[in-house]
């Protein structure tokens, strides 16, 4: 008997993952600041406080570096926490505990011990939060070997890849963009899981292949569906996970469509656009190419305060649009 | 036996000579000698080129190791820091796996991964020595938070140099401990250098023991040449800690007679300082001193120890050099956990 579906916003399915993980596991307890009675700052962890009390959803000091320190200690010895960074830009004040220490602890034990912790970050701009708090800084702990590192676009992704990484005897770093948490979209009561590591093809075309990330998922699907119309019929990739990457779907993407396109919103220069294009140049997909391979990301800048600048640093619909046009004409 | 103790109690004896039977001092003194040996085996392993990379020796720190483990149980956990050899065989490692991981065999505790500044013994409640200054000081308070949450009575100690005492991983751990009342000690092993940057010049209290205040909690300072006096703080605060009154931050004024590491020219402190410590104050000729004078143990006794552990190392030598190398096709074992099949 299939779980009955509802709409839930993305905000709504990662409270409602991180409630059953608790249900079903003493040992899972959340961590963060504000997350308490404030609710989160962006009232993620609502009322779980609640529920489960503050011995289990626990306010931490503004301490990201102990905090995180903290989280990957307790992980190391028998709880599985949820450990929220406020913003996703917070994640420079933690950058020691997770590289140098939960990222690598299993490898420089010898396997002794596993990092089963499992880190939140609110990330993306959009909000006229501007430079400090707007931030897309995935590829950089994407770059790490220890630590797996995901974007769920969906409400229903969003739910069952938190359980995954909740189940995950690894640390997973989950980048949330805080423009989905309002997005509405089918999820399914009770638990699921959706695999780390596998991307999902959220439309199958044949002239070229968008591989996205995050909220420019939907974006990209936008530009694919105003290009219908124009007879362009365009394949996109929800990359999902960005360590390890999928290699395989997006491979067999590219030698079906013979065009490939990286739409992400972080800074464009040696983001995960450059290495899903480099993963194509290094595979048998090269030679299925007809044209040169395309990114679109976030521009050269810090992210600005002015809304008009704002959406002037990522990637938007229309800009997306024409690139695609202009690809898969072969304009250049 | 209870009346035994009593009187001990009552005499004007130091804590440990009312606290450990005869043997059981014995035994740590065989251990001081073990972490001395051990770390002037492994430093002239390194001259011969049988180690590479580097060390951080904690030669003339062994009573404060073995003082604060001694009132550990198999159960409780340490964080360690660099110069963590001596945490790492006051906690109960073996020193043959020791030697093995330094020589970067997988007979050695990481499997040769972490080499001497990851030494760990998860089996032993050593959850790791770090390469990071401070980077094991949160990661402890975390092991206090689970042992609190789970309610397992487990105690945890960070051990860590007056450098950490200037990183900002240092009082984030702090404060939280006290907020939340962890069970976790704070140790800080201050030899009176950060590298080459004397305490005097880094740090702006007179004693690190002072930034207790600021946290609300006990701390204490103690002669870490002195096993006993170490071992007194330490078994108070592990007391503490185990009622649910929270944290203490102990410092433990030490001396390392060795550089940094090996690259130091020793050119920030005086030779006389150095010999000063080396004559005066060294813990291990301190403790045979004060055994002998408590009638713990003779010069025979003391004789039968050296002995002993220097077999017990030059097998552990042996040993390391037998082990195996690990094979080139597992270098990416361990990055993550493996799928149980």
């Amino acid at each position: 008997m299939d779980a009955a579906v509802r709409e839930l916003s993305y905000s709504q399915a990662i409270q409602e993952a991180m409630a059953i993980a608790m249900e079903a596991d003493e040992r899972v307890i959340l961590m963060g600041e504000d997350i308490g009675v404030y609710g989160g700052a962006f009232q993620v962890t609502g009322d779980l406080v609640e529920r489960f009390g503050p011995d289990r959803v626990m306010d931490t000091p503004i301490s990201e570096l102990g905090g995180a320190g903290v989280a990957v200690g307790a992980a190391v010895t028998g709880l599985r926490p949820i450990f929220e960074f406020q913003f996703s830009d917070f994640a420079t004040l933690g950058m020691e505990q997770i590289v140098n220490q939960a990222a690598k602890m299993r490898f420089m034990l010898g396997g002794e011990v596993s990092v089963p912790v499992v880190m939140r970050f609110p990330a993306g701009s959009g909000t006229g939060a501007a430079a400090q708090h707007s931030q897309s800084l995935e590829a950089w702990l994407a770059h790490v070997p220890g630590l797996k590192v995901i974007q769920p676009a969906t409400p229903h992704d969003v739910k069952g890849m938190l359980l995954a990484a909740v189940a995950d005897p690894d640390p997973v770093m989950i980048f949330e963009h805080k423009l989905l948490y309002k997005m509405k979209g089918p999820v399914p009561e009770g638990h699921y899981t959706v695999p780390i590591g596998k991307a999902e093809v959220r439309r199958e075309g044949r002239d070229l292949t968008i591989v996205a990330t995050s909220i420019m998922v939907h974006k990209a699907l936008e530009a694919a569906e105003t290009l219908a119309g124009e007879g362009i019929d365009i394949e996109v990739i929800d990359l999902r996970t960005i360590r390890p990457i999928d290699r395989e779907t997006v491979i067999e993407s590219v030698k079906k469509t013979s065009r490939l396109m990286c739409v992400y919103e972080a800074v464009k220069t040696l983001g995960i656009g450059a290495e899903i294009s480099a993963m194509i140049a290094e595979s048998e997909a090269f030679d299925y190419l007809d044209a040169p391979i395309v990114r679109l990301g976030g521009a050269e800048t810090p992210i600005p305060y002015n809304p008009e600048l704002e959406k002037a640093a990522v990637p938007q619909v229309p800009g997306i649009v024409a690139a695609a046009r202009d690809l898969a004409k072969g304009v250049r | 036996m209870a009346t035994a103790k009593k009187a001990a109690e009552q005499s004007n004896l130091p804590f440990a000579y009312t606290q450990y039977s005869h043997e059981q001092l014995r035994d740590v003194l065989r251990k001081m000698y073990l972490i001395r040996r051990f770390e002037e085996g492994a430093e002239d392993s390194y001259m011969r080129g049988l180690i590479h990379g580097t060390m951080h020796l904690s030669i003339g720190q062994e009573a404060s190791a073995m003082g604060i483990c001694m009132p550990l149980t198999d159960e409780d956990q340490i964080t360690s820091t660099h110069r963590g050899h001596g945490h790492s065989i006051a906690k109960g490692a073996d020193v043959k796996k020791m030697f093995a991981e330094f020589f970067g065999k997988t007979t050695g505790y990481c499997k040769g991964r972490g080499g001497s500044m990851h030494i760990a013994d998860v089996s032993k409640g050593n959850l790791g020595a770090n390469g990071i200054v401070a980077g094991g000081i949160p990661i402890a308070v975390g092991a206090a938070l689970s042992a609190k949450r789970l309610g397992n009575g487990k105690v945890v100690v960070s051990f860590f140099g007056d450098g950490a005492n200037n990183e900002g991983a240092f009082h984030e751990s702090l404060n939280m401990a006290s907020i939340w009342k962890l069970p976790v000690i704070f140790v800080c092993e201050n030899n009176g250098y950060g590298m080459s940057t004397s305490t005097a010049r880094s740090t702006a209290v007179a004693n690190i023991a002072d930034r207790a205040a600021a946290y609300s909690m006990p701390g204490v300072i103690v002669d870490g040449n002195n096993f006993s006096e170490v071992a007194e703080a330490s078994h108070a605060a592990i007391e503490r800690a185990r009622a649910g009154e929270g944290p203490t931050l102990i410092e433990s004024k030490t001396y390392r007679y060795r550089g940094h590491s090996k690259s130091d020219r020793n050119r920030y402190r005086t030779k006389e300082e150095i010999e000063d410590w080396m004559t005066n104050r060294d813990p291990i000729t301190l403790f045979e001193t004060e055994l002998k004078e408590f009638g713990v143990i003779d010069d025979k006794g003391i004789e039968a120890i050296r002995e002993d552990v220097a077999r017990e190392i030059a097998e552990g030598i042996e040993f390391a050099k037998e082990g195996p190398m690990p094979e080139i096709s597992d270098l990416a074992q361990f990055v993550y956990t493996e799928e149980v099949a």
